[in-house]
């Protein structure tokens, strides 16, 4: 037993000898926890997930003898923990409508039973490794948890339990290690969180993660197992693109951690998503998904680790066979919960405050996604999406420069963009992904074999489009060709008809990729066949005002994904409309 | 302890006292300071140690000295009495009367730092709160538990703004007072000047609302340490008349700039690490812990709605003050310079500006189904309407098409009408609506592609299309 010998902020020093880095240690008589984060000499300093309001030198601290961790088993689903993954609603029921200090709750419930049926290829006398999936347990309807052995035992098992009902404490088998000692198997086991949790090896990426959202999976796709990155300033619709991804991507879990940002945005997901159907099981979304949530004003102590909670969830998860996204909104407020602790620490700052070791903590964390091939034998996925939050909108920032580095696809959202209303704000100029060629095969396979070919030419109209309104910027749409005004009518339909997408609007809300392709294809269409008849020397004057150029921006939201047939009979008029135009102009030619 | 006076005091300067020799003082605790002339100061302990302890004096340390410095630890946070009595009165940033009268006995005494409200106990806002002012309620609409801050710049008419929204903010349906009988306004004004306290005082008082506003005044020439509690002493007694006492709250804060400057100056003088312009790195979290006391809570009757208003230094919206803040809070109202100097009252620049809890507030349910496509139709054709202006300005209107003509008709027309609105001016939602379809109809019916058909067809003002062409 220690006891402490100073406070500043959320750090103590302690006296505590003999403790080891990364130890949890329970300090005061409010029995505060935290973890220690240096030694020197006797003492020990460590940082508190809590508030440290009243904690007085003298007072007792004592270290529990493990780090950082989480329990992992049955129960996760559909559940909100804080960011040391005490279970918010446990937590509520003990501590009423504001969360007091020094709560004790389990993670995982103990007084519920789960109905556990093991494996047909799994006999006890066998010799098991770590990761081996020993029996599942249905945890939601859409959900089965299959309970695996701990990636640090291996050994014979000695003894499994049959089907039947077992709570978390009951213990359904034994592992007798190598070296002999008998170790006891229940549904779940603990794993330390800042330690990534073991696999066979790394995979490729083949999949794309479908989002329904057209910017995203048309033009800039992430895969399954891949790191992206959605950068922007406040207002720019970050939160609102991180929910639409979690409700409709093709992952089996959804991992949200809210990390330092708002508490009524929590509470709409919370509120929201049960009312939501995953559109690939039509099972309620909560069913798949677990939120970690440490809002702006919970300790920052705590704030710094919810992303390695949610990472390691993420991670067990992959280590039971599936796809997992992880959302983590947002990582500037957990670089700067690492600034503060720094700061506290009296370490040399280097960029805007920050430490020195800023981008080899933030490379380290997003290299814990990937595809792999599990100890099981499973394959599996996690991949990351970190939010940044960029001070007042500058991507050259440190948190911001170091994640570019890092991920493969970015997503850039632009303030200009969201001011005239158009979301998904994401600009199509600074954004990037290396997945394409990956996701290219799987579109050219199960989708179109176009796909590769039709989005570089809208992103090149795009781009063209770009130059085309400097001009006009500076003299006047008058300045323009007759082609480059169709060139720049047709750029605005492929952003109001198919970038635009609503996440409050039901029916455009998610797209499938089919839907998604046959926009693209129409889009590029009206250009095509407008763009002959403009060379045929009819007027983009004209061509404008056609009601199909009004129509076609209606199409996302006239037609959900289902009702594609009828949408592509619309999309089939296109060359007919035109051909009503040529003929019109082959009529008034001879006239003139 | 609380009783006993120490004079151990090791060092004194810029603020802070170090004692030495005090065993066992609790990290937070509330200090008296009595100085060689007997006068009393207030401190707070921000660090402690078996061997010293670090006092901010929010007096400052000027006329201390160490040998006739007598200090007493009171062993408790800084907490404010609270009872009903507190509607009407006037207190200073600590929460001691101000207005003459006594001090509120109470045995409800609560820590002004408050708890984290768990989000799992929180309540989405979804009330529409008509403000009466069109640029807020058609396009940026505010919802009971929100917080919404107002970004402004010196000059600028936040204050008038703000007093217009505590006149006139009710429900809908509202009319009957009903409901209108259990709002009550939490008003905390730091770093300003007297001037300013006093045009709120005034409004309070012509409005009739004074006996139900609480107000907490640290003014431009007291304690800058003092400061930093005001608006913790104004939430708490917010949250007091919330959660106990079921009132729907209104919290008027202002100015957080003068708040984040307050935090700067006393971190620097802690010593702590700077992060951006000087600011130090918990700046986030600390206007966090103030602006995330708003809110609504599962099950009680009561609501928080806050509206912080911030002076942008230089007009920058990137400024970590008003940066931050904007990332914490559910939107922004910008005024900008550019339309108050064309006269236009209140000059909200509307595309800058967002609620972020509007689209959940509003529409069938709650206001009209059209709401939530005009606002969005709004947007985008005022937008499109500010590039035709910019053009405008380098060719020349002469130059400009015909439909380009009437995007630059609808600019000015939105600014002047659907904007501009008087002071006294008291928009119902229906009629900021009307409005914003009679300002849209200038505009070709083909070009409206954010609002449905079958609200062109129920709202559009065609008659008004056919008389002009």
């Amino acid at each position: 037993m220690g006891k402490i010998i100073e406070i500043n902020g959320p750090i103590v020093r302690l006296e505590l000898p003999e403790t080891v880095i990364g130890e949890q240690v329970r300090v005061g008589e409010l029995n505060l926890v935290g973890e220690v984060i240096g030694r020197e000499g006797d003492t020990a300093l460590a940082q508190l997930y809590e508030n440290t309001e009243g904690l007085r030198p003298g007072e007792r601290a004592e270290g529990l003898g493990y780090p950082l961790s989480v329990e992992l088993g049955p129960g996760l689903l559909n559940s909100i923990f804080d960011g040391v993954q005490r279970p918010l609603n446990a937590v509520w029921k003990k501590s009423g409508d504001r969360i007091a200090r020094g709560v004790q709750v389990h993670s995982l419930p103990r007084d519920t039973a789960w109905h556990f049926v093991p494996d047909p290829g799994i006999r006890a006398g066998m010799t098991v490794s770590g990761g081996l999936v020993l029996g599942s347990v249905q945890e939601t309807a859409s959900i089965v948890h299959r309970i695996l052995v701990p990636p640090t035992l291996a050994g014979e098992l000695t003894e499994l339990a049959g089907e039947g009902d077992y709570t978390l404490d009951e213990v359904i088998g034994h592992i007798k290690g190598r070296d002999g000692a008998v170790h006891k198997l229940n549904l779940f086991h603990r794993w330390p969180v800042r330690v990534p949790r073991p696999y066979a090896r790394r995979d490729h990426a083949v999949a794309p993660l479908l989002t329904g959202q057209r910017i995203l999976d048309t033009f800039y796709p992430l895969l399954k197992g891949g790191k992206g990155a959605i950068p922007g300033p406040f207002g720019a619709g970050k939160t609102m693109l991180q929910q639409q991804i979690a409700r409709w991507c093709n992952a089996e879990i959804v991992i949200y951690v809210g990390c330092g940002e708002r508490g009524n945005e929590l509470t709409d997901v919370l509120e929201f998503m049960p009312e939501l159907i995953d559109p690939h099981t039509g099972r309620p979304l909560m069913e798949r998904t677990l939120l970690v949530a440490n809002t702006s004003n919970m300790p920052v102590v705590a704030r710094e680790a919810s992303v390695y909670v949610g990472i390691t969830l993420a991670e067990y998860f992959r280590d039971q066979g599936y796809d997992v996204v992880m959302v983590a909104d947002s990582t500037s407020r957990w670089a700067e919960a690492l600034r503060e602790v720094a700061g506290r620490l009296g370490q040399m700052p280097v960029e805007e405050g920050y430490p020195a070791y800023l981008g080899s903590r933030l490379a380290a964390f997003y290299e814990r996604a990937g595809r792999v091939e599990t100890l099981g034998g499973l394959h599996g996925s996690v991949s990351l999406i970190g939010a940044v939050s960029p001070p007042g909108g500058d991507f050259s920032e440190p948190v911001t420069s170091h994640t570019k580095e890092i991920i493969q696809t970015f997503w850039a959202l632009s303030k200009e963009l969201a001011d005239a209303r158009h979301y998904p704000a994401i600009d199509w100029l600074e954004s990037f992904s290396g997945y394409v060629p990956a996701a290219a095969k799987w579109w050219a396979q199960h989708v179109d074999p176009r796909w590769e070919e039709y989005r570089a030419r809208a992103l090149e109209l795009l781009a063209e489009s770009e130059e085309l309104q400097r001009i006009v910027n500076l003299v006047g749409v008058e300045a323009l060709s007759s082609e480059q005004r169709w060139t720049l009518e047709a750029a605005g339909l492929i952003k109001e008809g198919l970038l635009q997408q609503a996440a409050t609007d039901e029916t455009d809300s998610y797209a499938s990729p089919e839907k998604q392709f046959a926009l693209l294809a129409a889009m590029l269409r009206i250009h095509d066949e407008g763009m002959k008849l403009v060379k045929m020397g009819a007027s983009a004057r004209v061509l404008i005002q056609l009601p199909i150029m009004g129509q076609a921006r209606r199409w996302k939201s006239q037609f959900t994904s289902e009702q594609l047939e009828e949408m592509k009979a619309r999309i089939a008029e296109i060359p007919g409309v035109f051909e009503r135009v040529a003929q019109e102009y082959e009529h008034a030619a001879p006239q003139t | 302890m609380k009783n006993i006076e120490f004079r151990t005091a090791s060092s004194a300067q810029g603020g802070l006292i170090v004692m030495s020799g005090v065993p066992g003082v609790a990290a937070g605790s509330q200090v008296q300071i009595k100085d060689h002339a007997g006068r009393l100061r207030n401190g707070l302990v921000i660090k402690v140690s078996d061997q010293a302890v670090l006092v901010e004096v929010f007096e400052g340390t000027d006329e201390l000295d160490l040998e006739r410095t007598w200090v007493r630890f009171l062993d408790e946070p800084f907490t404010l009495p609270l009872s009903r009595d507190i509607m009407g009165r006037i207190f200073n940033g600590a929460g001691h009367p101000r207005d003459g009268r006594p001090p509120i006995i109470s045995a409800d005494r609560r820590n002004v730092n408050g708890e984290p409200m768990n989000p799992a106990a929180r309540a989405y806002p979804r009330e529409f709160i008509q403000t009466g002012i069109s640029a807020i309620d058609g396009m940026n609409s505010l919802t009971r538990g929100q917080k919404l801050p107002i970004f402004s710049g010196g000059g600028l008419p936040h204050n008038r703004v703000a007093a217009q929204i505590v006149r006139q903010a009710k429900l809908l349906g509202d009319e009957a007072n009903a409901e209108s009988s259990s709002f009550v306004v939490v008003f905390a004004a730091f770093g300003v000047s007297s001037a300013d306290a006093r045009y709120f005082q005034e409004s309070f008082e012509e409005s009739g609302v004074l006996n139900r506003v609480v107000m907490f005044l640290n003014l431009a020439d007291e304690p800058v340490i003092e400061r930093l509690l005001t608006p913790r002493a104004a939430l708490t007694a917010a949250e007091y008349l919330a959660y106990d006492l079921d009132y729907h709250v209104l919290v008027v804060m202002t100015d957080m700039t003068a708040y984040a400057e307050a935090l700067r100056e006393v971190a620097v003088l802690r010593g702590d690490v700077p992060a951006r312009k000087g600011y130090p790195g918990y700046l986030y979290s600390d206007l966090a812990e103030i602006y995330e006391r708003a809110g609504r809570i599962k099950k009680r009757p009561g609501s928080i709605t806050m509206i912080p208003v911030l002076s942008m230094p230089s007009d920058d919206i990137t400024h970590p003050i008003p940066d931050l803040t904007g990332y914490i809070t559910e939107g922004q109202i910008v005024l900008g310079r550019e339309l108050f100097n064309q006269g236009v009252y209140p000059p909200v620049t509307v595309l800058p500006s967002l609620s972020r809890l509007m689209k959940d507030g509003i529409g069938k349910h709650y206001t009209r189904e059209d709401h939530p496509h005009v606002a969005s139709q709004l947007f985008a054709s005022y937008a499109k309407a500010l590039e035709v202006r910019g053009l405008a300005a380098i060719i020349g209107a002469e130059e400009l098409s015909e439909g380009d003509r009437r995007y630059l008709e609808f600019a000015n027309a939105f600014e002047r009408r659907f904007i501009g609105q008087g002071e006294d001016e008291d928009r119902s939602v229906f009629e900021t609506l009307n409005l914003a379809w009679d300002l849209l109809s200038m505009l070709p019916p083909d070009s409206l592609i954010r609002v449905s058909e079958a609200e062109l067809e129920k709202y559009h003002r065609w008659q008004a299309v056919a008389e002009t062409t």
